[in-house]
């Protein structure tokens, strides 16, 4: 799996287009830059994923990190850049990419069983007006399997538990049958068993040769989850894999409070736009 | 003769009663299942935005037929003019949601409220005009469905076949939108477009149920019976089902009652049957009623007392030189319960057939009670052994904890902790209750 003459496809400095982004990269940001209500939360973020690791990416709150996944999936519209997903733009590709939004925004208090919210995954291959048939879903019955849900199909999601919550979501998105997988806050506020099923699906996907991203927020266990890490605070601090940028100093960078005029520049920007308008 | 009149009415003789029964009936049905979706949409209140927003277009749509010299009261051109401006209320919630920081109650608001004063103004202006007689249009603000005639009746056929066939074709699509809208965006579905959808169906229903509800009330049939149903079950094909059995039977039984009480207005008693029928789902839903949730919970506050008696009882005659019958303050002195709460839960296992008096003030655990109180006596103690072991809980803290959670504890847990603590060393017996060490001589 980790063969040393396999190129990274990482990159720190800062290139000239989008063509001399490698087609092969899994997912491939260009000069992306995100503004909620003109003020500016991701700046210029340049980013290669490398193939077929397992990527966290860190940083405080407020530092971009599901933006970045929510304006990679078109969820929220960039004010520029350009994103591939295997060389490829996203609309073209969504179904190689399984996404797993955080728990909390959507209401579990809903008519729904466990086994229904995985079938959703599978609806973009089912497609419009057809109901779910029989096939797709014993094939998220599998996905529940998985991640050691199958017992808990029928049950009413209100009655699950944080953390089988989260692995529902897991499951809805392994029953995509993606190549690669972004993450929202999966290990956030769930049990210790939870955090092992999880790992042992991230793990599991690796294997298969998926590329996964996840928004991580526990940096005790960043290195022993991940392969790479993405140290993200409004703009990319650092990148690569975890033994080489996961250092004190970068995260001193990320976490530390340097980062003052480039959010004094995001406001005032945000006041003058206001203004004029 | 009032019993012809109710025979007649119940029979469906009479023509016009059967055009506006089997009308208002279908108009339930199709708002039950669209009113579903909104609910779980938590967009309930944009139905009341739409149906207020539709008076401006109905009154500037008699304007219009009167200025083209045709009949200013041409039913369809009315409700053209009700959709065309129920849109555009739609469109501007969804441009002042989209443009400025408003949230969406507050576009709701200001929407509803303005269209709604709009058209009351241009109301007043047409009774002000000479040319024709206005007098009618008052109605769709309360509905009037004394008027509804044939042609009426399969207007609000067609339109309810045509949201009820579009709701079943989507359902899996509203399902997901509904559900998690970021998730249908990530995987290409059009969110926008299938918000749009659901909407245009809400002002198809609204337009149609003006007539025989009127604008003020039309809300109410959206929302109740979908809200209803909801009580009833946690499976969404079940609930679209029942709302729309639910708004069927509110208007049949509405109408039928406004037909039978001379000058009641059908709309409000449609709404009032409905509002009936969510009362009763409320107390008694079985999914989620207040009276199925306030059972259960009392059930669980007997079982608890039954446990904790039948445990007393078998630590204290557990106890070194102690008869097994256990005398009532003996029992008061173990915890802190009143008189009554004891005499009560004695009295409740001693139905149970769990303990027998055997004197006055005294009472003895039956075979089935001291089996029962033994295995409630071990799972205290199971889960004490493990809040001590397992949870670095002090001791002096475990027994209260353990009384709380061995009530509740499952037979996979139970199997669980006794993996968990028993197995290891096969000979090692769950320690005695840290209270009854206490206690002991």
């Amino acid at each position: 799996m980790n063969d040393p003459m396999q190129p990274e496809g990482l990159r720190l400095e800062r290139v000239a287009s989008g063509a001399e982004h490698p087609t092969s990269s899994p997912l491939s940001i260009h000069d992306m830059t995100v503004a909620y209500h003109r003020k500016p939360v991701l700046w210029d973020v340049d980013y290669d994923a490398p193939d077929g690791k397992l990527i966290a990416i860190i940083g405080p709150n407020g530092a971009g990190k599901s933006t970045l996944l929510k304006a990679t999936l078109d969820l929220i519209p960039k004010a520029s850049g350009i994103v591939t997903i295997y060389g490829q733009p996203y609309h073209q590709q969504r179904h190689l990419v399984g996404y797993v939004p955080q728990r909390e925004s959507v209401d579990w208090d809903f008519p729904v069983n466990a086994l229904d919210v995985v079938t959703m995954g599978r609806y973009g291959q089912i497609g419009w007006f057809r109901p779910v048939g029989r096939r797709h879903r014993a094939v998220a019955l599998e996905a529940l399997d998985r991640v050691g849900m199958a017992d808990y199909a029928k049950r009413q999601i209100s009655q699950l538990s944080g953390g089988q919550q989260q692995r529902v979501f897991l499951a809805r998105a392994l029953a995509q049958d993606a190549r690669l997988y972004l993450m929202d806050e999966p290990f956030a506020g769930v049990d210790a068993s939870t955090e092992r099923a999880i790992v042992e699906v991230l793990r599991t996907l690796q294997r298969a040769g998926k590329t996964v991203l996840v928004v991580h927020h526990d940096l005790q266990t960043v290195a022993e989850y991940f392969d790479a890490v993405v140290l993200l605070n409004m703009r990319i601090v650092a990148c690569g894999p975890t033994a080489d940028v996961f250092t004190e100093e970068n995260l001193r960078k990320t976490y530390g409070g340097r980062l003052t005029l480039l959010e004094e520049a995001a406001n005032a920007l945000a006041r003058n736009r206001g203004s004029r308008e | 003769m009032p019993d012809l009149d109710l025979f007649r009415v119940l029979t469906l003789q009479d023509y016009n009663t059967r055009i506006v029964v089997g009308g208002v009936t279908v108009l339930g049905l199709a708002s039950g299942v669209i009113g579903s979706f909104m609910l779980l949409r938590k967009r309930s209140l944009l139905g009341d935005a739409i149906s207020h927003a539709t008076l401006p277009g109905i009154a500037c749509a008699f304007l219009v037929l009167g200025a083209l010299g045709l009949d200013g009261k041409n039913l369809p051109g009315l409700l053209l003019g009700a959709t065309l401006s129920g849109g555009l209320g739609v469109g501007a919630i969804l441009l002042l949601v989209h443009w400025t920081r408003l949230k969406e109650d507050a576009a709701l608001g200001i929407v509803l409220s303005v269209f709604f004063g709009l058209g009351v103004c241009l109301l007043r202006i047409i009774q002000k005009l000479e040319t024709g007689s206005a007098a009618g249009l008052e109605s769709f603000i309360y509905g009037k469905t004394a008027s509804m005639i044939a042609s009426d009746a399969q207007l609000i056929l067609a339109s309810s076949l045509v949201i009820a066939g579009t709701c079943g074709l989507l359902f899996k699509e509203f399902t997901l939108l509904c559900f998690d809208t970021q998730y249908a965006g990530a995987q290409g579905w059009p969110i926008v477009a299938l918000d749009i959808t659901l909407m245009v169906l809400v002002v198809g229903v609204t337009v149609v149920g003006l007539q025989a509800v009127g604008l003020i009330l039309m809300v109410a049939l959206l929302i109740i019976p979908a809200a209803a149903a909801r009580f009833w079950t946690e499976h969404l094909p079940t609930m679209v089902v029942g709302a729309a059995v639910l708004g069927a039977v509110s208007s049949l039984v509405g109408a039928l009652l406004s037909a039978l009480l001379p000058d009641t207005p059908a709309g409000a008693v449609i709404v009032l049957v409905a509002s009936g029928f969510f009362l009763v789902s409320l107390l008694a839903g079985p999914a989620r009623g207040v009276v199925g949730r306030a059972w259960r919970q009392s059930e669980l506050r007997r079982k608890i007392a039954r446990q904790h008696l039948l445990r007393a009882v078998y630590e204290l005659s557990e106890m070194a030189n102690h008869p097994p019958s256990v005398r009532r303050n003996e029992l008061l002195a173990r915890r802190s319960w009143s008189p009554r709460q004891l005499a009560q839960t004695i009295s409740a296992a001693e139905r149970a057939g769990l303990v027998v008096p055997t004197e006055p003030n005294a009472i003895r655990l039956t075979e089935p009670g001291r089996r029962h109180a033994a295995r409630v006596t071990r799972n205290h103690r199971l889960w004490e052994l493990y809040l001590i072991e397992h949870a670095d809980i002090a001791p002096s803290h475990v027994d209260r904890d353990a009384d709380q959670i061995e009530h509740v504890l499952a037979p996979e847990m139970i199997q669980k902790l006794e993996a968990l603590l028993l197995h290891q060393d096969r000979d090692r017996q769950p320690p005695a209750s840290p209270h009854a060490l206490e206690e002991r001589p």
